[in-house]
């Protein structure tokens, strides 16, 4: 399987969810701890190693907050 | 570390203003990278509505237009007819092409206007504070039908897809949806084949996403996408209506 990671630019994120709803690794969560400066819990990613680089939260992502790398 | 994917170089650094998890951004998305991978971003014009995309020209990396309600495809045949060698499009939702702009967007059809229309379908007026939209389903409420679209008051809901089919000027018309990811990459095919259509000036192309509303909808983002797959595709099938090929 092809390793991948996602990393979130947070002047973009609006905490919508889509991604990890459209994860089928459970690679992302949001963080309730901290708000974006426009006041949203941002997507975080809390498990890279299983990443695959299926890019399916990136195209689903509303704000294109979302970058693909592949190791 | 290679990039295998990144926002695209269609889409300028202005952040978004619509709700989140609203499907505006994704055909945005979807628009930008097609222009990219055609080479034709430098030299293409697109043509704002109004609505809640209204500020699509803040957002597009390429020369934008604002219109009047309704307008745009009037204001794209202009452009595209003074400069026939740029690529344009347009960028409408229901409220607009569907209700105040239909007179515009059948006859711009019918002339075979060599322009692309990228029709945003969510069921309701988002800007306004969602009314009622000549595509809100049967059933739906929304702040100006309380109880309900009815179809003995307000008829049934407004195809856009296969009406326009029927014209002989239009030369690819295809309706999609952005519910999944599967959806969401033949929205692609489907909007890349518009923009071709255009490129070989076959005539007028148009793309009917169906999107959703969760601010109006009263639905959280993931739970619109659900609603969308359950009442919107069964009354607004997905598929290619008219293909010159």
């Amino acid at each position: 399987m092809a390793k991948g990671s996602v990393a979130f630019d947070e002047t973009y994120c609006k905490g919508c969810a889509l991604c990890i709803q459209f994860c089928a690794k459970g690679v992302i969560e949001l963080d309730t701890k901290r708000l974006t400066p426009k006041g949203y819990h941002p997507a975080v990613a809390v498990n890279n190693d299983e990443c695959t680089g299926c890019e399916n939260c990136s195209l689903m992502c509303p704000d294109s907050a979302i970058t693909v790398f592949k190791e | 570390m290679e990039i295998l994917y990144q926002r695209s170089k269609g889409l300028t650094d202005t952040p978004l203003h619509y709700c989140p998890g609203c499907t505006h951004g994704i055909v945005h998305k979807l628009v930008a990278e097609c222009l990219c991978e055609l080479g034709v971003l430098g030299d293409t014009i697109g043509v704002a509505p109004v609505g809640c995309s209204v500020l699509a020209y803040n957002y597009f990396n390429c020369d934008m237009h604002e219109a009047s309600h309704g307008r745009a495809p009037a204001v794209a045949t202009g452009i595209k007819r003074v400069q026939p060698e740029k690529v344009v499009f347009t960028y409408q939702g229901d409220g607009d092409l569907a209700s105040i702009g239909t007179n515009e967007i059948v006859h711009a059809a019918h002339r075979g206007e060599k322009i692309t229309t990228i029709f945003i379908n969510n069921a309701i007026y988002g800007m306004t504070g969602g009314q009622m939209a000549p595509t809100t389903l049967i059933g739906q409420k929304t702040t100006t039908s309380q109880s309900g679209r009815s179809e003995e008051h307000s008829g049934k809901p407004l195809r856009v897809c296969e009406m326009l089919a029927t014209i002989d000027g239009a030369k690819y018309i295809e309706r999609v949806s952005v519910d999944k990811p599967l959806n969401a990459r033949r929205a692609k095919r489907a909007i890349l084949r518009a923009f071709e259509t255009q490129l070989e000036g076959k005539g007028f192309s148009l793309v009917e996403v169906l999107s959703t509303c969760p601010t109006n909808w009263g639905l959280d983002p993931s739970e619109s996408l659900d609603w969308l797959r359950e009442n919107m595709i069964p009354y607004y099938p997905l598929g290619n209506y008219k293909n010159w090929e």
